[in-house]
């Protein structure tokens, strides 16, 4: 988040996009929801989902999945056309407008309902309501990244935000919603192909050097590859040994029977892990760890607040945490680790990374900080980009409008998007063993819409078959207008209806992140 | 905002800021004035009147939370006519409940069992009215004891004006008044979100964890502060641990940012997995490809590893290893992993789940 989480409930308009809050990041949802309720504040839904947050709406626009760019084009059109953008702001803060003006001319509300199937004076509602707002938040989450497009969808968010003046500014900002408790921190700590801690480049021979004196090692210049590539790359054998670490991508990644294929094909897959997952059930080395509760360390959380967690039971058996579990492997493989404590390695950290230097354990022991936190006397950063961008100025990036890559058709009529469920998590290690969240949910459901239902003579509460291009599966049918016409949501918490079997594996160019709001699919009573 | 009022409270002549009520004037000045029903950051509602104060000119006594102070008000907090006022209000609350400490999860941490020693009440001078409630058992993870209701409101404004999810409210009137979900249902056939915040604000034991039952006494239950392992919005919580196990999940709004107590159902009641048979308690190997995995000790598993991925990086390069770190792992361990994969390997296939 360029902004704070708190900032969202002093803000006076938000636009929520491809964020389904309440569910997903539920104590944030509730400050969007005392925002409207207690002090006003104007919530602008951009949504192909009837999500709850639309109750609490002034506004709400729903687009055909995967249209987003479209809509945000639209917005932007009405914009200019009305001369009620952030002139100032542009001129002085900004570069590249006049390609952006040229692009989204034709995107005219008309144009832009034809695509989106958002009516025009919604449309235009929407886009005078954000720019004449004096501060505005936009949010948005998974809805926008998990598309083809999804880096021309930030980019897009990013356009809006600037085009208005709103980031940089107390209450505003492009505000993505996180959805891992420790995504931010992987991201920062450099877990990524192609950077070192604090997004250094490994291509840039200044941060190689830097880090091959604080490690003692020769690096590597060469870019690796993202979790789709790794396992791609496995499948064609030049990748033959993976070692996982808290990872489940037997049920998290898109087309799941190739990656259970490229998987076998390893000479050796370790996986380190809490539970025998369906990942560690293929591994030749499974090592067991310690969970949050069992260790400590650091999480970094949405608002890049950098902030503790504490040991308060141990762990079973001889289970061990990760990085005591990294030390050993290291130290035996000839490289010596030999950490006394989590608190030794975020010493290190500070050193090497600079967003992180003024960060210590004392400090952050009361309250975390939000980096950048450049040294130890610096109080952390609320929001960012106050007087300039991290480049300068603010770069618009015109940008075309992509369908998603699988559209639906005669033989796969119906657009499947999916995404979580409030009770449960990710690939559902953690919440299936969770006696509440599976009273509340205990079974995957395909929602779909009423009228859709009836065509296919579907009642709720049926099994229904929903089959596409790579897969098939089975699960219940929860008869709703949450969907639109046309469209079915299912959640990835269950093996049981991987629906990870049925999602395309088509990237995003640049992001390289899988289309999971967009596939072909089709829906019968089983 | 300027001192603007001035007043006198329990003989000190004192300045307030003008839209301050008694109550905080008083806590400013280190003035105890009990309460229930106040709940910070959520509405004054004056429901449980324990709060009275005397100010001079005022017809009755006043609930100090929700009257506002002006300019010359004279402020008595603890007078015979306050403290019998008190004693009267808890007298009463005590004799309309089934209020016996000896099975309650919130002996030792209710406030209306604080309040009563701190009055030095012997014993209601009511005789106790039993309401006659089932306890509420239909869910795993709330449990409401309607004979222990107070009344004051505090989970229906937890609900409704923190959370903002609108489950709760009251619900008919006089003595048969009451907290739940709408028509009457239980939590668990409400459309509640068991976000668990009612519980949290409950003072008595009402509401409590079910989980939690007969699993520790508040003055057992050792509160580690936390980070929530869930979704990315980090909320800070209290691990509750008693026997080396986490008995309940609570928030803590002396805590702050970034969710000042609140919490979720993943957060709260999402936590059987730490305690869970099925955790992996040892080093596991399979030597032969097609055979079981087999228990082993770490440095067997080290060696292992370590020789496997010496021998893959001699014969194909540091190319062909690929490790995926974890956005649920720390920093801490990121930072290690990726460490290991670049230092150690000599790759940069390092990756992890961000975009799924």
């Amino acid at each position: 988040m360029t902004n704070s989480v708190e900032e969202i409930e002093f803000t006076d308009v938000i636009l929520a996009t491809g964020t389904n809050t309440t569910e997903n990041h539920p104590v944030i949802s509730s400050r969007i929801k005392r925002a409207v309720s207690q002090r006003g504040a104007k919530l602008i839904v951009i949504d192909p989902r009837e999500i709850d947050l639309v109750k609490y709406a002034t506004l709400w626009l729903r687009q055909k999945p995967g249209t987003d760019v479209a809509v945000f084009n639209g917005l932007m059109n009405v914009i200019i056309e009305e001369g009620i953008f952030a002139k100032e702001y542009v001129e002085n803060r900004t570069e590249g407008f006049e390609a952006l003006k040229k692009v989204v001319e034709k995107f005219t509300p008309e144009y832009v309902e034809k695509i989106s199937g958002v009516p025009v004076e919604d449309l235009k509602k929407a886009a005078r309501l954000y720019a004449g707002a004096e501060k505005a938040s936009l949010l948005y989450a998974m809805g926008i990244t998990q598309h083809i497009t999804g880096t021309d969808n930030v980019k897009s968010c990013a356009n809006l935000a600037m085009l208005c003046g709103k980031v940089g500014i107390e209450g505003g900002g492009v505000n993505p919603l996180r959805g891992q408790n420790n995504v931010q921190g992987a991201c920062d700590m450099g877990a990524l192909p192609n950077v070192f801690p604090a997004y250094q480049s490994v291509i840039s021979d200044e941060a190689r050097v830097k880090f091959e004196k604080a490690w003692g090692a020769t690096l590597s210049a060469k870019p690796g590859k993202t979790v789709v590539e790794i396992a791609e790359a496995a499948h064609r054998g030049e990748i033959k040994a993976i070692y996982v670490m808290g990872e489940n991508p037997l049920l998290s990644d898109p087309d799941i029977t190739h990656v259970e294929a490229a998987f076998k094909h390893l000479e050796l897959l370790v996986v380190q892990d809490i539970f025998l997952t369906e990942t560690a059930r293929l591994a030749d080395v499974v090592l067991p760890s310690a969970c949050f509760a069992e260790k400590d360390g650091t999480f970094t959380n949405t608002e890049r607040r950098v902030q503790r967690i504490r040991k308060a039971v141990p762990a079973p058996g001889q289970a061990k945490a990760d990085w005591q579990i990294i030390s050993g492997l290291s130290t035996k493989m000839g490289y010596p680790m030999s950490y006394a404590s989590a608190e030794e390695i975020m010493k290190e950290i500070a050193l090497v990374t600079p967003s992180y230097a003024g960060i210590t354990y004392e400090r952050i022991e009361k309250e975390g900080l939000q980096w950048p936190c450049p040294n130890t006397d610096h109080p952390g950063t609320r929001f960012l980009h106050k007087d300039l961008f991290s480049r300068g100025r603010g770069l618009f990036h015109a940008i075309e409008y992509i369908p998603p890559a699988e559209l639906p058709d005669r033989d796969y009529p119906m657009i499947l998007s999916t995404g979580r469920v409030l009770y449960h998590y990710h690939t559902g290690t953690m919440t299936r063993l969770a006696k509440g969240s599976m009273e509340r949910c205990p079974e995957s459901l395909v929602e779909i819409h009423p009228s859709d239902a009836q065509r296919l003579g579907i009642q709720d509460g049926q099994i229904v078959k929903v089959t596409s291009r790579r897969g098939t599966l089975q699960a219940k049918a929860k008869v709703t207008t949450r969907s639109d016409q046309g469209m079915i949501f299912m959640n990835f918490h269950f093996h049981e209806a991987a629906v990870n079997l049925l999602t395309n594996p088509a990237l995003d160019p640049i992001g390289k992140i899988p289309e999971y709001k967009v596939c072909a699919v089709r829906v019968e009573a089983a | 905002m300027g001192k603007t009022v001035p007043l006198t409270i329990d003989g000190k002549d004192v300045e307030a800021a003008s839209g301050q009520n008694i109550l905080e004037v008083a806590h400013e000045q280190g003035i105890y004035i009990p309460t229930l029903c106040h709940y910070s950051r959520t509405t004054n509602v004056g429901a449980c009147r324990v709060c009275v104060v005397e100010v001079e000119e005022a017809k009755s006594l006043v609930a100090s939370c929700c009257m506002p102070v002006s300019p010359g008000m004279v402020i008595r907090t603890n007078t015979p006519k306050v403290r019998d006022a008190r004693r009267l209000i808890v007298e009463l609350l005590w004799a309309s409940g089934d209020h016996n400490c000896l099975n309650c999860e919130q002996n030792g941490a209710c406030e209306l069992q604080n309040l009563i020693y701190w009055l030095e009440i012997e014993k209601p001078r009511f005789p106790i009215e039993h309401p006659g409630y089932d306890v509420e058992k239909t869910n795993t993870m709330i449990q409401r004891d309607l004979n222990k209701c107070i009344l004051c409101g505090r989970c229906i404004r937890a609900c409704n004006e923190i959370q903002v999810n609108e489950i709760l409210d009251f619900s008919q009137r006089g003595s048969r008044a009451k907290v739940g979900p709408a028509f009457d249902t239980d939590y668990i056939d409400s459309d509640c979100y068991f976000c668990g915040e009612c519980a949290d604000a409950c003072p008595v034991g009402a509401i409590t964890f079910k989980q939690a039952r007969f699993a520790g006494r508040p003055w057992e239950l050792k509160k580690v502060k936390t980070t929530c392992a869930y979704c990315g919005v980090g909320c800070q919580m209290d691990l509750n641990v008693h026997d080396n196990r986490i008995v309940k999940v609570t928030g803590n709004r002396a805590y702050e940012q970034p969710n000042w107590g609140s919490l979720c159902i993943k957060g709260r009641f999402g936590l059987d997995f730490v305690n869970h048979p099925d955790r992996l308690k040892t080093p596991l190997i399979r030597t032969e490809k097609g055979g079981e995995l087999a228990e082993a000790t770490w440095e067997e598993a080290y060696a292992f590893i370590a020789e496997k991925l010496t021998d893959i990086r001699k014969e194909n390069g540091p190319e062909s290893i690929a490790g995926l770190s974890s956005a649920r792992c720390t920093n801490e361990e990121n930072y290690l992993f990726q460490k290991f994969m670049r230092a150690v390997i000599g790759t940069n296939h390092v990756d992890h789940c961000a975009r799924l």
